[in-house]
Parts: structure tokens; C-alpha cells; sequence
């Protein structure tokens, strides 16, 4: 029996039966679960979204809770809401805009740009033309803002959002919804108690320069421009006050968010 | 009956694939600092041992003794896909704490252990039991490491507060190494000790002898 299973007829045949039966379960549950892992992914992102708004309201359908939001892609060089032609061209490089991924775009040539590294504050080492942000209230009147931004952490790269009140200036929270930093360390990140150390912040000062920080150390009680670091964290505190610091500033949201301060609120 | 009895109980404690064969030590540290993902992981990693086993017996008897390595395999990262892609359907949370532990089911030794050395001589529904049972002693570990870490390293148990923190205005200072995973190592390593200390067949013999001291009575 053994001798003749180590014919090389057999070994193929064997070879082969096994792949093909293999394959095909594995595909069967890929294509099979397909549809319930990108909801569950495009539902994680809004959650991410919602909770930064602080809207986020546990137990009821997501779907509905993100009606009140609208989506708008935003030129970053240009620092307004994308043109018609601006979408076109997003769309000529395969994206959609209703579901603008703005980690893929990254890596399109026609949709971003690589930084040099004095410029890539943040460790991002490509930035994208469009991003995604998300208004809470009509475009007339904003009264949230909600701004992707990423960075590099210690170990990872940190996906998340910042909020804004529509004087586009104060914090209404930070949240990350991907990054893979030290569990109970950096991890903190995601600790309810740190994140609403950011709430009521302000990003800008008085000449309306970036001043928004994270400090390694214990904030000053009282400055609206410094929040605490995470202890044993030095290296994630410092790339998420970078990410923060990068995306709020001239290469990232900084013109749109002056722009639209001059426009109202 | 007997023999089902004795593949599925043995591996918990007398042979347990952790604490005894000191296989699958790399998950252990990786994936023990909450109990809702430990428990998620061992569930993944019994259901891929205890059907990888099955499906090797079944075809054991015409698998080309050189490439049996490689047929393991394949069978082995098919199920660990079919079970990621289940996690990251209906377990969205725990699939993301897990990343790529799930993947690196692949590479754990429990699962190659027993193929190769249980199934490749054992019938199917055996083998399966036998799974299921290594995938137990694998878990019995991994639970008590994470119980350890998680409540003593954050005050938690299950996301539930045990312990009041004092950075939350209790009393508890919680230990940082225990949230670090070589802190998996001391814990496993107190395991094994309580075990052979129970069991003391378990304890090897020395490799060598240390003489005992003698004085000298010549000078150098």
C-alpha cells in the first residue's frame, strides 16, 4: 500500500485532489462571507465616526444614526469641497466617491503625492490629493466637523478621526479605529478616560497657528492647548500628537478649516 | 469507549500539549491579556485541530509518505482561513484584537504535532476527539494565563472591573509587566511547576549529575 502511494501518480493525483477540494472551501467561505465582513467593516468605520462626534448611541442600527451626517470629499491642496471635475477624476482612478476610501487612494500615483521627510511630520509617507471628511449639520451652518487623520505610532500606523465643534477650532473628541500599538500601553489610546481629555481643547491659538500638543508629563491645569501623555507610552503620545498636529495644519485640513471659519459659526 | 475517554481527558492535565510537550508556547504570550480574546483563540484553535485531525485520518491511508508534511499543511491553512474569515464575519471585535494570531493557527505546533503524530495512525472520529481534547489542554493553559494577566495586569475580568484601578479612584496599582507578554512565561512556567508537583511523573530526570562538593585536601 505504502509503496504504491509514493508513486509519483499517485503523489499528483493526491497533490491535486487535495488542492482542488481545498481551493474550493476556501473560496466557498471568502465569497460566502464576503458581504458580512464589509458591512461589518463600513459599520466599524461609522461607529468610529459617530463616537468621535460624540452621537454615538449603543444598540440602535448604525445605518440610521449616520442619516444625520453627510459626506463630503475635500481637496487638501486646495483647502475646499472637490469641484465636479475633481470627482470625475477620482473616479477615473477607480475609487468611488460615496464610499471614498482614502487608504487605497494613498496609494494611487493620480491621487497622492510622496512627502519628503522634513514635510512627513506625521510618517506617512504618502499623502492623498481627497480626503473624506464628515459634517454634522447643514453646509451652510456646520455644526461638527469630522476629520480623518492617520499617523505612525510606535509600531503601527494609527487610523482614526478628530472632531470639531463649527467654530473649527474646539475638540469635541478623538478616536482611533485601527492601529496595532502595545495593548494596556499605547493601547490607551483607546481608553474612554484618555480620549476625553481631548474634549473642549483647542487646536489653534489666538494668531491661529497649530498649538495643540501632547505633552510628556502632565498637562499645565488650565492651557487648552496641551494634553496629557499616556504614561509608558512616550513613542505613541508623540506620534499622535504628530498625526494630530500634521492633519489640523497647512498640509492636511488647515486651509479648508480657515476657510470655513471666515465663512460663519 | 475507553480510548475515546482517555484521548480527550489525558491531554487537560497528564499530557498536556502546553505544560508537558511545551508546544504552542508563541500564542500563549501573544494572545492571553483578555479572556473574551483568549477564549475566542482556543475555540479557533480546537475547531482547526480537532478538523484538520479528522480530515488527515480520513485520508491517511493514501497521503504520499513524502509529501505528508505538505498535505497537512494545506489541510491545516485551508481550515485556518475558513476559520478567520468566519471570525471576521461574525466576530468583527475579537477578529481585530486577534489579527494575525488567528493566521498563525498555521504555524502552531499543537495542530502539526498531533496531525503527524496521532492522526497519520488513528481513525477519523478518534482523531477528532483527540483534537478537541489537545485543543482543550491548550486552552486550559491559555484560560489560566489569561485569567492571571488579565486581572491582576488591567483589575478585569471579561471587560468587567474586579479590581478598582487607582488611575479610575480605587485602590489597585495594577502590574504594567503583566500586560506585557513575557509575563506569559512566568506564568506557564508557575503551571508547569504546580503541575509536576502534583504529578511528579511528569518530572524529567536530569540530564547530567552535579557531583557533590569535595574538599580539596592538595594545594594549587
Amino acid at each position: 500500500m505504502s509503496a504504491n502511494n509514493d508513486s509519483i501518480q499517485k503523489t499528483l493525483t493526491v497533490a491535486i485532489l487535495l488542492c482542488l477540494v481545498c481551493s474550493v472551501i476556501v473560496a466557498g467561505a471568502a465569497v460566502g462571507l464576503r458581504g458580512k465582513q464589509n458591512e461589518n467593516k463600513a459599520n466599524d468605520k461609522k461607529i468610529a465616526v459617530l463616537q468621535a462626534a460624540d452621537l454615538y448611541v449603543e444598540g440602535q442600527p448604525v445605518a440610521d444614526q449616520f442619516t444625520q451626517i453627510s459626506t463630503r470629499i475635500v481637496n487638501l491642496e486646495a483647502g475646499r469641497f472637490a469641484t465636479d471635475a475633481e470627482l470625475q477624476e477620482i473616479r477615473d482612478a477607480g475609487l468611488t466617491v460615496e464610499n471614498f476610501d482614502q487608504k487605497k487612494s494613498s496609494k494611487t500615483p493620480a491621487l497622492s503625492r510622496a512627502l519628503s521627510s522634513e514635510e512627513d511630520e506625521a510618517s506617512i509617507k504618502r499623502l492623498e490629493k481627497y480626503a473624506a471628511v464628515f459634517i454634522v449639520g447643514g453646509s451652510d451652518h456646520i455644526e461638527k466637523i469630522i476629520l480623518p487623520v492617520h499617523g505612525y505610532g510606535l509600531w503601527s500606523t494609527l487610523y482614526g478621526f478628530l472632531a470639531l465643534e463649527g467654530d473649527m477650532d474646539t475638540i469635541v473628541g478623538l478616536g482611533f479605529y485601527s492601529h496595532a500599538e502595545t495593548p494596556g500601553l499605547g493601547g490607551e489610546v483607546d481608553n474612554p478616560k484618555w480620549k476625553a481629555l481631548w474634549v473642549g481643547k483647542k487646536v489653534f491659538n489666538d494668531q491661529g497657528n497649530v498649538a495643540i500638543s501632547v505633552v510628556k508629563g502632565g498637562a499645565e491645569a488650565g492651557n487648552p492647548y496641551q494634553v496629557d501623555g499616556l504614561s509608558g507610552a512616550t513613542l505613541t503620545s508623540r506620534g499622535v500628537s504628530n498625526l494630530v498636529r500634521f492633519w489640523v495644519g497647512g498640509k492636511g485640513f488647515g486651509e479648508l478649516l480657515n476657510k470655513l471659519k471666515g465663512q460663519g459659526a | 469507549m475507553s480510548d475515546l475517554k482517555k484521548v480527550l481527558t489525558e491531554p487537560l492535565f497528564s499530557a498536556n500539549p502546553i505544560a508537558v510537550q511545551i508546544l504552542g508556547i508563541c500564542s500563549a504570550l501573544a494572545v492571553t491579556t483578555s479572556l473574551n480574546v483568549t477564549l475566542v483563540m482556543c475555540l479557533a484553535l480546537t475547531s482547526v485541530t480537532a478538523c484538520s485531525n479528522f480530515g488527515i485520518a480520513l485520508i491517511r491511508n493514501h497521503i504520499p509518505n513524502n509529501i505528508r508534511i505538505i498535505v497537512q499543511m494545506i489541510i491545516i491553512a485551508s481550515l485556518v482561513i475558513v476559520v478567520d474569515q468566519i471570525l471576521k464575519a461574525y466576530a468583527y471585535e475579537v477578529s481585530k484584537q486577534l489579527s494575525v494570531f488567528v493566521g498563525l493557527i498555521i504555524t502552531n505546533c499543537i495542530v502539526m504535532g498531533r496531525a503527524e503524530a496521532f492522526a497519520m495512525k488513528n481513525g477519523p472520529v478518534l482523531s477528532f476527539f483527540d483534537g478537541i481534547g489537545n485543543g482543550l489542554g491548550y486552552s486550559v493553559v491559555l484560560v489560566s494565563v489569561a485569567t492571571v494577566r488579565e486581572l491582576f495586569g488591567s483589575g478585569k475580568l471579561f471587560g468587567f472591573e474586579i479590581l478598582p484601578l487607582i488611575q479610575d479612584g480605587g485602590w489597585y496599582q495594577s502590574n504594567g509587566l503583566l500586560l506585557l507578554p513575557p509575563s506569559a512565561f512566568f506564568i506557564i512556567g508557575g503551571f508547569i511547576w504546580i503541575l509536576r508537583t502534583v504529578k511528579t511523573e511528569q518530572v524529567e530526570a536530569p540530564d547530567f549529575k552535579i557531583l557533590p562538593n569535595t574538599e580539596h585536601s592538595g594545594g594549587h
